[in-house]
């Protein structure tokens, strides 16, 4: 369903000195500036120009994205140190964790890539889903905003494109594939957890309206 | 629902003397340089997002050299010790008839990486000169690169798995090679230089 709700701007209007346009909204990828007016619950504010979503409320939203956070916080704590693949060859055998794994650099310059890829899929997503239910518990639950909520979300939102827990769910696809003919993998507990993390992580991203929670923002702080 | 009804003439931000911020969508007056919702700097277009661009794109590139020469997997077993490539690694599983895993290592550390260094040069390109690539078309690259960029990872991510997994005493072990690390910076910077393009000059040249 793509409904535009925004029409043209009245161009030219003076504005007052210093203060925030309430009334407008710019498409952060062209620069578009509409007049605006919330989509109802469910629709979709539209940019004309370039197609880019702008606007996307639900009702509930808030309180189905605190349930999954909380799902996904336990999630990754428990894939994180349950046994997650292990694999049996001739007499030997090794069972790792994604911690394991993502330490296997641990020689040399390497030590690096370790800390890098520990960070990529475990520390960040965690990281984002926990400041995220920072800035929506007390929105949701209509308290005023937690101290530095709106630091806190702007982080999580820098952090976004770093969080690759589904990308680390297809390596492992990947790898068990390659290694199957060499050696038998059996999956452990993490495993199966950490293919539902990776579900919830994707549908937990696509409930957020980030214009929804900014303004939440701002307007609670006021008051 | 229909999109909407008249084709109106759209008004830029700059146009109207307004800056949006790019981190929280706030709009403010040009005079102003920090969201003090967010705390983001505001810019009206970044003079400087193209150098950055620029910047990340060649070291990116230059990283990506030793990841292709630099063996990415090291297979100890009783009898020999084996180091592949990223090509190397793919050509040994066509040799396995492994063809679909083949394809999928090819696709995501040759075709992908190589795409995003024509794609970014393409876009940074095109702003600076006429193109003859619609801007709607224009953006959509733009919105790939962006999307597909982070994918290139799971080479890496299979390399960490393996060489964790694949610790079977003397049967067989595998480590990783130098070419990850190299192929880890590569993925880095040219995330950091898709990040760095400010896609509202792409329709600049609307407002001129």
């Amino acid at each position: 369903m793509t409904a535009v709700s925004l029409s043209e701007a009245a161009s030219g209007v003076p504005t007052l000195p210093l203060k925030p346009r309430a009334d407008l909204i710019v498409c952060p990828r062209c620069d578009a500036v509409f007049a605006l007016k919330r989509p109802e619950n469910g629709q979709r504010a539209v940019c004309q120009r370039c197609a880019t979503v702008l606007i996307t409320p639900r009702r509930k939203a808030g309180l189905q994205i605190i349930a999954l956070s909380v799902a996904i916080v336990i999630l990754i704590l428990g894939a994180a140190f349950f046994p997650f693949l292990s694999v049996h060859a001739v007499g030997a055998s090794n069972s790792v964790s994604i911690i394991d794994a993502a330490l296997a650099f641990s020689d040399g310059p390497l030590i690096l890539l370790s800390l890098a890829t520990a960070a990529l899929i475990f520390l960040i997503p965690l990281c984002r889903v926990l400041l995220s239910l920072y800035v929506l518990v007390p929105l949701v639950a209509d308290r005023p905003p937690a101290r530095h909520a709106a630091r806190a979300f702007r982080l999580a939102e820098t952090l976004r494109p770093w969080s690759m827990a589904e990308i680390f769910a297809i390596g492992c696809a990947v790898a068990v594939i390659k290694i199957s003919d060499l050696a038998d993998v059996t999956f452990g507990p993490a495993f199966w957890m950490f293919a539902a993390l990776v579900v919830l992580v994707v549908v937990q991203e696509n409930f957020i309206c980030r214009w929804s929670v900014w303004n939440a923002l701002s307007t609670r702080r006021k008051s | 629902m229909e999109r909407v009804e008249h084709t109106a003439k759209i008004v830029t931000a700059r146009q109207l003397g307004l800056v949006a911020c790019q981190r929280c969508q706030q709009v403010w007056p040009q005079e102003v340089d920090r969201c003090t919702r967010c705390g983001h700097r505001l810019v009206g277009r970044d003079r400087k997002s193209l150098q950055r661009v620029w910047a990340f794109w060649v070291i990116g590139l230059m990283c990506y050299v030793p990841a292709n020469l630099y063996p990415m997997l090291q297979t100890r077993t009783f009898f020999y010790t084996q180091r592949d490539t990223i090509i190397g690694g793919a050509i040994e599983l066509v040799h396995y008839g492994s063809y679909a895993v083949a394809a999928i290592i090819l696709f995501a550390s040759v075709a992908i990486p190589i795409g995003k260094f024509l794609a970014i040069a393409f876009l940074a390109v095109s702003v600076q000169r006429p193109s003859s690539v619609s801007k709607g078309q224009r953006q959509m690259l733009f919105e790939v690169v962006e999307y597909i960029g982070r994918w290139s990872m799971i080479d890496i991510f299979v390399v960490a798995i393996l060489s964790s997994l694949v610790q079977l005493n003397v049967v067989v072990a595998i480590y990783p090679g130098p070419a990850s690390l190299f192929f880890a910076l590569s993925v880095i910077f040219t995330m950091l230089s898709a990040q760095a393009f400010d896609s509202r000059m792409i329709w600049d040249a609307d407002d001129a």
